[in-house]
């Protein structure tokens, strides 16, 4: 068996380890079913959920702020670096500031963000636009700087015009980079929606699940996550075997 | 001598612009939204410097303060354990590294609940939001470190006859240092906002609690003198915390 | 053989000028002013192959990138083709770098098609010159794998080819070979020498292999540490056809003696040591 297989196969025996044993110590009551219900109790009822309405609307609303904030990250986050790597000075300004970014508690924000725009979906596409951005401008900086200067010098003796150089060289050489800015600006607008939509918010899956914490319904509640959580890891699986298949024939042995 | 100086001259001067523009968008943000929303940077400024005069503000900060230590304390010792553990055993660390790199990127709210039925509302559930926050990217930052220790490295302890002790304490701890600070720095600025975040509905204590009550009693100067307050002492942490990132880096 | 002087030669004067450098200098500005280069002149006649050798630093890259039109001269003037070059790079020039410039996300035959694609050049044209190119530069079996997947010498293999395909007049080369073993050099530049007759463009090869340089080329031009300029230009006078047997040639020894009698102290000023 190859390595790769065996570490595939471990990892998946681990997960699959990790949740049998919380299965059996739920069932048992070894964990209090007041704190913890059975990953197995966990699953049914969310089967029973997709039966009614409002998860349905609670996925829609999530998910379409969740698409807005990053939509607009990724646009903007590009552009931004895309212009700041051509101004240096302003680069030496912001270089800080960008390696400064991810302390600040943007979660903080919030109230204020409800006080100007209202209690609707904009505070929250905001908070996860604001999280996003900063990512994908540091992934586009990093990948404009990564482009070989020998690439740029082709360009130059192929006689591309800037456009065609950008378009047909430069973006290509940097899209590994940029692929990871869209990964991270994926990850951190969902982040942000949700965690926005438990703290203070009128709808959507983070809002369900802090309502059913509040209401006691740990049957929900716990279902919510578990979906949650599946779709989390199941949005980052995917754009990781993309990514993987994407950079298999530019990868140097 | 004129060089270095010119240098921190135009650094200052970036920095004054980029704190200008800032204040700026507040102040026509305040224009817009009016009083009732937001209040100016002046009049923010002013709140501040009142606030902390009075002694319940040191109250609630010295709790958040408390709660932070403990779950840095916690967050780095779990961290640089386990990031040493998967970073010496290869295979535990292949397996593990991309369930963490899961785990991170899984939005940490979700786990809330389960965090407050464990721990119930108080220090301990703070403490450990904070924790959860924090610990993975230490993990993920050690494990890398060890697993780019240069080959060579090792081989040059041997071929100079070191004893293990030596090798670690005199070659690889320096070689993997870099990186760890680095960890450290980013499992700061995570674990305080898993702090903060704990405290905004977790809790009838500390900053975080002033600002959501802050909006729920509307009173807006205070939720923005205190937002204010945190907001600069995490740039000021992170700033030294940088550059002494930066000066592990250098050797 | 003969040692040349510090301009054209007897050789040179029958073929017309192809590039021209007057006086060229050039000096970077910033926090310190570098003179990297000149002043200097040179001729490069219609379909010759001129090799430039000199110790490191000393301004190699610089003198392609001026001829290429990468650059802008400080002081003097560059022809090509009897029109002035000023910092645009003008048609029917070619070149390879030292790094690798093939582009990873494309198939060798897309590398190749690249620069026609770009140039509007139609379809079948395209690929009848692509065919042929692939096919002149042995890459046949390779023409759908990515660079990842070849060697390093395959790979420049494929930026030659991808300037070769353009047809370009005037070749310039730096040190693309330099990343390469010995025997691969030597067969790279049996394939150059190739190359150059069936094209009949004009070469410029940059190069720090003294034997290289004695090997395949008309002329040599010997570069100064520091600011670079030509302390003199030797003549080879070997026979047009030509391939790496030339080793064998006890004239061979005395071109690269001669090289490194002119470099040897030069060399030593580069790295900072005294003494000639």
């Amino acid at each position: 068996m190859t390595r790769n297989a065996a570490i595939s196969l471990t990892r998946i025996a681990v997960i699959v380890g990790g949740i049998a044993l919380l299965e059996v110590l739920c069932r048992r009551h070894i964990i209090n079913p007041l704190t913890l219900i059975p990953p197995s109790e966990m699953a049914t009822s969310l089967w029973h959920l997709f039966g009614s309405q409002k998860i349905w609307d609670d996925i829609a609303q999530t998910f379409s702020t969740v698409a807005f904030s990053f939509v607009l990250s990724v646009a903007a986050g590009f552009a931004l670096g895309a212009l700041i790597h051509a101004l240096p000075r302003v680069r030496r300004a912001v270089d800080p500031l960008l390696a400064s970014y991810y302390s600040i508690p943007f979660f903080v924000f919030y109230p204020l963000l409800i006080a100007l725009f209202g209690l609707n979906t904009v505070p929250l596409i905001v908070i996860g636009f604001i999280f996003a951005t900063a990512a994908m401008v540091i992934s586009t900086l990093n990948g404009l700087d990564r482009v070989p200067r020998v690439m740029t010098k082709t360009s130059r003796i192929l006689r591309l015009s800037p456009t065609r150089a950008i378009w047909s060289v430069t973006l290509p050489a940097a899209a590994p980079y940029l692929f990871t800015g869209l990964k991270l600006a994926l990850a951190y607008s969902f982040i942000g929606v949700i965690a926005g939509e438990f703290i203070l918010s009128g709808g959507g899956l983070g809002y369900s699940i802090a309502y059913a914490y509040n209401d006691f319904d740990n049957q929900t509640m716990y279902a919510l996550m578990m979906f949650v959580l599946v779709i989390a890891v199941a949005m980052n699986g995917a754009l990781h075997v993309w990514e993987q298949r994407m950079l298999k024939k530019r990868a140097r042995a | 001598m004129t060089q270095a100086w010119s240098g921190l001259n135009s650094r200052a001067l970036d920095a004054l612009v980029l704190v200008t523009l800032t204040v700026a968008i507040w102040q026509g943000l305040y224009e817009y939204a009016g009083e009732a929303a937001i209040t100016s940077p002046l009049a923010t400024l002013g709140y501040a410097s009142s606030l902390v005069k009075t002694s319940s503000f040191w109250t609630h900060a010295e709790a958040t303060l408390a709660a932070f230590a403990y779950a840095l304390a916690i967050s780095i010792v779990l961290g640089v354990v386990f990031g040493l553990i998967l970073g010496f055993r290869r295979f535990a660390g292949d397996v593990a590294e991309p369930i963490l790199v899961a785990l991170y990127t899984i939005p940490k709210v979700t786990l809330y609940p389960l965090i407050l039925l464990i721990f119930g509302l108080g220090v301990s559930a703070k403490v450990a939001f904070g924790v959860i926050h924090g610990v993975i990217p230490i993990i993920l930052f050690t494990l890398n470190a060890v697993k780019n220790i240069n080959p060579v490295l090792i081989r040059t302890s041997r071929v100079m006859r070191l004893s293990p002790w030596q090798t670690v304490s005199t070659v690889l701890t320096p070689a993997v240092m870099p990186e760890l600070i680095t960890g450290m720095r980013v499992g700061f600025s995570l674990t305080m906002l898993g702090v903060l975040i704990g405290e905004m509905f977790a809790s009838q204590r500390g900053l975080g609690f002033l600002i959501i009550n802050g909006i729920n009693m509307h009173n807006v100067p205070m939720t923005m003198a205190v937002i204010l307050i945190v907001v600069l002492f995490a740039i000021a942490a992170n700033g030294l915390l940088l550059a002494f990132d930066k000066r592990m880096h250098r050797t | 053989m003969s040692a040349g002087a510090a301009v054209a030669v007897p050789q040179a004067a029958q073929a017309p000028i192809h590039a021209r450098l007057c006086g060229v200098t050039r000096v970077f500005e910033g926090k310190l002013s570098v003179h990297a280069l000149g002043p200097l002149d040179l001729d490069l006649a219609r379909g010759e192959f001129f090799a430039v050798v000199g110790p490191s630093g000393c301004g190699k890259t610089t003198l392609m990138d001026l001829i290429a039109g990468l650059s802008a001269p400080t002081e003097g003037s560059i022809t090509f083709e009897d029109k002035p070059v000023e910092g645009e790079v003008p048609d029917g020039i070619g070149a390879v770098f030292q790094e690798d410039a093939s582009f990873p996300w494309l198939t060798v035959r897309d590398n190749i098609a690249f620069g026609l694609r770009r140039a509007g050049v139609d379809a079948a044209e395209i690929a009848r010159r692509v065919d042929y190119v692939i096919g002149f530069m042995g890459l046949r079996d390779f023409a759908t794998a990515y660079p990842a997947q070849l060697s390093g010498g395959m790979r420049q293999r494929v930026c030659i080819a991808r300037t070769l395909v353009l047809q370009p007049r005037l070749i310039l080369l730096d040190e693309p070979f330099g990343a390469l073993d010995q025997q691969t050099r030597l067969l790279m530049g049996d394939e150059l020498l190739r190359l150059w007759r069936e094209t009949g463009a004009t070469i410029l090869l940059i190069t720090h292999a003294l034997d290289e340089a004695a090997m395949l080329s008309d002329r040599v031009g010997v570069m100064s540490a520091r600011p670079g300029r030509f302390i003199d230009i030797i003549t080879t006078g070997w026979a047009r056809e030509r391939d790496s047997a030339i080793v064998a040639d006890p004239a061979f020894g005395a071109v690269t003696a001669r090289l490194w009698s002119l470099l040897r102290s030069e060399s030593l000023k580069a790295i900072g040591a005294k003494g000639a």
